[in-house]
């Protein structure tokens, strides 16, 4: 089932000369990880911004093409009526948060929902523990450090448990170990509570592992859409600045030289790991 | 040079955010500044400019204690761009936001207008030369913010975490311009969590832990080493993961290099073939 698609969509912002995203159509499933990835300045966020709304209702500017999420036109729905069913993660932490304490920020978006207090304390403490901030609850938002913040605002999304969650970026001021913990929460929400996971990276050796669908956009166009493996098989995503995993650009180097590697292109240096030892192993 | 002895910090809170650091960055190195988050690297390359006072021991740039100057001398000679470029930036549009601190610095206007053509082209912003930087992106914030303090050609770069939402391309050039700093002999200092850029670079690395430092080293040696490595929520680069795994093969493990890997494991399987 398909739950965001775009036909054709092309936005400008207010002042731009140029359009941020021109002519981008593109389908997700339910349940997908879709890694969005190419040069900064590519349109990444501006799109990301279109699937709640943000785009055109906060930002103004012309939006054409069509576009649906969870059934839903964020064109013409309200943005808190989309907000229920879309939680977005924006790149600067600093966008978001505004509470008075980490607790107050995380429960924000449920008190708006109209939630049973007893029902929104579990929730709160569940996202809180999910994302180690838990010592956190009573600091303001604002004095805690930036890899602080981003738990904070990915507890706030993660407790409303929407259908989607769209991340940009949602890591880029933690440390390599806690980025990696926060990518394998959201892994886990999505292949044990099917919420769909649209995550804006540029770091591929960190999050391609995760991914059942990759975006590759450039200068506003989607110029890569497919199986990550296929995808990250081939010359020309580095040659538009991709970064593909240090692991996968070994495994092209070495099947350049002529090496029989198998198949099936490896995401991870685990993967990479097990092709060199059956390399090996057979001579 | 910058030279820390026994520096203590401890912010009004009384958190005590650096417990004794002593080290040495000597002129024309390239050092990078690693661990978790909350350990200490931004409050410790903040004493560099004079942002922050020691609360104990000294901090001397240059021969010169930070305690007996002014940050504005301070920033001449080291330049700081901050993490998150929303900090730093404030101007009407990208031109002005580089020409700002060059006025400041009483340069005269021929000089102003070649460094902002320079600086632009450098960081490939040329067109967004009219632009308001609060109109782009995010990783072209943290370019402008880049380019206003390379624009006056500061004898230490500090950048705090210079490769966040940079693509593959940015971080490459990036690379080059650290390298050309080195060959004019100036120092660079990063703080940063990007352990593939650094493995790329492979420059000094100091490791931070809690207000001090844990390992300082060459990056080779200190990204292939997993139990240093884990105490400050690092992760290996991904070469060096691969090779780690292949250790029971009696491949090298100190490899973060990928046309290094190639190398090795090539010959390696030429050697097995013998």
């Amino acid at each position: 089932m398909t739950i965001i698609e775009t036909k054709n969509l092309t936005y400008t912002y207010p002042g731009g000369t140029k359009p941020s995203i021109n002519g981008v159509s593109i389908k997700v499933k339910k349940g997908e990880f879709v890694l969005i990835t190419g040069p900064s300045g590519c349109g990444k966020t501006t799109l990301c911004r279109c699937f709640n709304g943000l785009v055109p209702h906060f930002y103004q500017g012309e939006l054409k093409g069509e576009i649906t999420v969870a059934g839903m036109d964020p064109t013409t729905h309200e943005t808190h009526a989309m907000a229920k069913s879309v939680g977005l993660v924006f790149q600067n932490p600093e966008n978001q948060l505004f509470a008075l304490s980490v607790e107050k920020d995380v429960a924000f978006g449920l008190e708006n929902l109209g939630m049973p207090r007893e029902e929104m304390r579990e929730r709160v403490e569940w996202a809180l523990k999910l994302t180690d901030i838990h010592d956190l609850r009573e600091r303001s938002p604002h004095e805690v450090s930036g890899g602080q913040q981003q738990r904070v605002a990915i507890a706030a999304v993660l407790a409303m448990q929407p259908e989607i969650i769209v991340l940009d970026e949602p890591t880029s001021f933690l440390d390599p170990l806690s980025a990696e913990k926060i990518f394998e929460v959201i892994h886990e929400l999505n292949k044990e509570h099917g919420i769909t996971v649209v995550l804006v990276e540029h770091r591929l050796d960190l999050t391609a592992k995760y991914a059942d669908h990759i975006i590759i956009m450039d200068e506003g166009k989607v110029c890569f859409d497919g199986n990550p493996r296929e995808i990250l098989n081939t010359e020309e995503t580095r040659l538009i600045g991709v970064g593909i995993p240090k692991a996968t650009l070994l495994y092209h180097i070495l099947k350049k030289e002529g090496l029989k590697l198998g198949d099936v292109t490896p995401l991870s240096s685990e993967e990479m790991a097990k092709l060199l030892q059956e390399a090996f192993k057979i001579k | 040079m910058i030279e820390v002895e026994n520096l203590h910090f401890r912010y009004p809170s009384g958190v005590e955010a650096l417990k004794g650091v002593s080290l040495i960055i000597k002129k024309g190195e390239f050092v990078a500044i690693m661990g978790q988050n909350g350990a200490g690297k931004t409050t410790l390359v903040k004493h560099f400019n004079g942002l922050l006072k020691p609360s104990e021991g000294t901090v001397r740039v240059d021969g010169v204690e930070t305690t007996k100057t002014s940050v504005a001398a301070l920033s001449r000679n080291a330049g700081f761009v901050f993490q998150n470029p929303d900090h730093q930036l404030f101007s009407e549009t990208v031109e002005e936001e580089i020409s700002f601190a060059l006025k400041n610095f009483g340069f005269d206007e021929e000089t102003i207008e070649k460094r902002i053509t320079w600086a632009l082209n450098l960081l490939a912003l040329a067109q967004y030369r009219k632009t308001s930087p609060f109109l782009l992106s995010g990783g072209e914030r943290k370019r402008v913010a880049l380019a206003s303090v390379l624009a006056w050609n500061p004898e230490t770069l500090i950048l705090d975490e210079p490769t966040i939402g940079q693509d593959y391309q940015q971080k490459e050039k990036l690379r080059q311009f650290i390298v050309q700093m080195q060959t004019q002999g100036k120092t660079v200092v990063i703080v940063t969590h990007d352990v593939e850029f650094v493995a790329e670079c492979n420059p000094r690395v100091l490791l931070m832990k809690d207000g001090g430092v844990v390992a300082d080293g060459e990056g080779r040696e200190i990204l292939t080493t997993p139990e240093v490595l884990a105490q400050s929520s690092i992760v290996l680069p991904q070469i060096a993961q691969v090779f780690l795994k292949l250790e029971s093969l009696g491949l090298p493990k100190d490899v973060i290099d990928v046309y290094e890997a190639k190398e090795i494991v090539l010959k390696n399987l030429e050697k097995r073939r013998k």
